[in-house]
């Protein structure tokens, strides 16, 4: 499977990272630099064995489904590049 | 009172208990040996006044009696934890400000206990690389040189700045995170100790998530009675961390018997690669030597799937971090790029994630945006956690058959010149962690122990594998390798 200059630019998109034009070609060389190392796992025999979901078995806690906290909106905020009024200043999303 | 910098943990306490030292004095004197090693760039944000209020408080706090073993202890805090109030960017210029309104976990944990912050340690961007290279803010350096040759070396990574800071006497201890060997490498590249412990020892909460599967914090210190000091401190069930274990936390020093006759360490025969130098070589020999000596049992063992942890650990964190970086967007911290006219929210993603994430880390999201894409999800990302599975299985089955830890070289060569790497394809960087990936693949406990020096002068590690939980087992063995090793080099000091 190689990556070419196309398939490089719709994983960067897809990641919502700006790559220029003229990086691609470069971008899809590292890629299949990369694929390629990972192309060794396709010798392992991997028939019925289960995929893992968790490293140590344990049964995840639960707890009452209730607010805990909450009332905290300047810390929220406060590293915010752009916040007005109370909420996240973003550009404009719908025309 | 010179050189109060240059104690371990242990010493330290028995002299503020003793009150033969104030904590104001040795944080005094680390801040002065900070203050002298801008050269090694280790410590990236400093925080004197932070440190000197805490030592006052610990101060009084062991006039009182009862203080706890890291009461009073100056430590560099690894950039990947966030605490309150203090720049923590992951060494990354896209949580470029970033100011967290809470406090990690694990760094409360050693501040209830009395700790003391010196400032924030240098890293590899969102602890992506093996030699602190990716960092923002450049390279951290190693004190340790080869013989009279002024070239500077990597202190490895991604835990560089705790590792050069250790190792150079700038603090007592530092922590660390580990995902694929980013306690271990560094530790073993630059003669200190550092352990990851069990998967689930350590809450996450609050740490910079790289893989949330692999990562684990760890102490980074100059003994490895200093290790089960500071673990201790660190580890613990938090409510805040879903796979934190609920599980007690045993007095790890109290373990350091140094008896470990009958013990049955594994020597794995498939990590003895092709072209390892001799000197790692002969290192792992001489260590399985030491063993024997003090009594414990030595069995070559078989872990089979071992070729094939690189591989599967480059498809799952990648994927991991591809998810979990997704949350880097310039909306509500860190860096948002400039916008041009008419630019809408995508282009404003595309170009905050462009200039804030540097290459390695760009490279890692989107190599994990590949093998979790429509298409590719079972081929790559499925295939890979399968063979996670039996890379655990190979561990639990020589566990059954009694092996209690497993002896191995901490890495495949010494540490490297700064720029050595950079012409190379990333997968000659990533095989840095050959010997380390699996524990975290299999969530195991891994401590690597200085145990030698090159030709060169350079520190070698050797590496030992516990069962699951058992890292007071694992930090006895590893205490009666260090005694039997008798390493005692320090660099000279040249910064």
């Amino acid at each position: 499977m190689s990556i070419d200059k196309d398939t490089a630019a719709k994983v960067a998109k897809l990641a919502r990272i700006k790559v220029e034009e003229d990086q691609l070609e470069a971008l899809a060389g590292e890629f299949n630099a990369v694929l390629g190392f990972i192309e060794q796992l396709n010798e392992v025999d991997v028939e019925g064995v289960e995929p893992m979901v968790s490293v140590t078995p344990m049964r995840l806690k639960r707890r009452q489904d209730v607010v805990t906290d909450g009332g905290m909106q300047d810390k929220i905020l406060s590293n915010a590049p752009d916040a007005r009024e109370g909420f996240f200043a973003v550009p404009k999303v719908v025309e | 009172m010179g050189d109060l910098n240059k104690l371990t943990i242990a010493e330290a306490r028995d002299k503020l208990r003793a009150g033969d030292v104030t904590s104001l004095e040795l944080t005094e004197a680390c801040l002065n040996a900070i203050d002298g090693a801008g050269a090694l760039n280790a410590f990236v944000h400093h925080t004197p006044e932070i440190a000197r209020e805490q030592a006052m408080a610990a101060d009084e706090r062991i006039a009182k009696g009862d203080a706890p073993a890291m009461c009073g202890i100056p430590l560099g805090i690894k950039d990947l934890f966030c605490t309150k109030g203090v720049p923590s960017q992951a060494a990354s210029k896209i949580l470029d400000g970033f100011k967290p309104e809470y406090e990690s976990t694990v760094t409360q944990n050693l501040f209830d206990a009395g700790s003391v912050m010196l400032g924030k340690l240098n890293m590899d961007e969102f602890a992506m690389g093996s030699s602190n290279e990716t960092s923002v803010y450049g390279n951290a350096v190693n004190p340790w040189r080869r013989g009279n040759d002024d070239a500077a070396l990597t202190p490895g990574g991604s835990s560089g700045g705790s590792a050069s800071a250790v190792a150079a006497d700038l603090c007592l201890a530092a922590t660390g995170t580990d995902t694929g060997g980013s306690i271990r490498q560094p530790a073993a590249f630059t003669g200190i100790t550092g352990i990851k412990p069990t998967y689930g020892r350590c809450s996450r909460w609050g740490i910079v998530a790289f893989a949330s599967s692999l990562d684990q914090a760890g102490p980074m210190t100059k003994s490895v009675r200093d290790a089960a000091i500071m673990l201790e401190a660190m580890c613990g069930h938090d409510p805040k961390d879903s796979t934190s274990a609920d599980l007690p936390v045993p007095d790890f020093e109290a373990l350091l018997t140094g008896d470990i006759k009958g013990k049955k360490i594994g020597i794995p025969k498939e990590y003895r690669m092709d072209g390892m130098p001799d000197e790692i070589e002969k290192l792992w020999t001489d260590g399985a030597e030491m063993l024997r000596d003090a009594g414990a049992e030595i069995v070559d063992i078989s872990l089979p799937h071992t070729k094939y942890a690189l591989p599967a650990y480059y498809v799952i964190a990648p994927a991991e971090a591809s998810s979990n970086l997704a949350r880097y967007d310039g909306v509500r911290y860190g860096h948002r790029a400039r916008l041009a006219q008419g630019d809408g929210i995508t282009e404003m993603y595309e170009k905050t994630r462009a200039e804030g994430f540097g290459h390695e880390v760009q490279r890692r999201v989107m190599v994990g945006t590949y093998v979790l894409s429509a298409g590719f999800y079972d081929a790559y990302y499925n295939r890979a956690r399968k063979v996670r599975t039996l890379i655990k299985r190979d561990f639990e089955e020589v566990f059954a058959q009694g092996i209690d830890a497993i002896l191995t070289p901490a890495t495949p060569s010494a540490a490297f010149g700064l720029g050595e790497m950079s012409e190379a394809d990333p997968v000659a960087m990533y095989l840095n962690d050959v010997f380390t990936v699996t524990v975290n693949l299999a969530g195991l406990p891994g401590v690597a122990v200085p145990a030698g020096l090159d030709k060169q002068g350079l520190p070698l590690g050797l590496q030992l594998i516990g069962r699951p939980w058992e890292e007071g087992d694992l930090l006895n063995l590893a205490y009666a390798l260090e005694g039997a090793a008798g390493f005692v080099e320090k660099p000279g000091k040249w910064w």
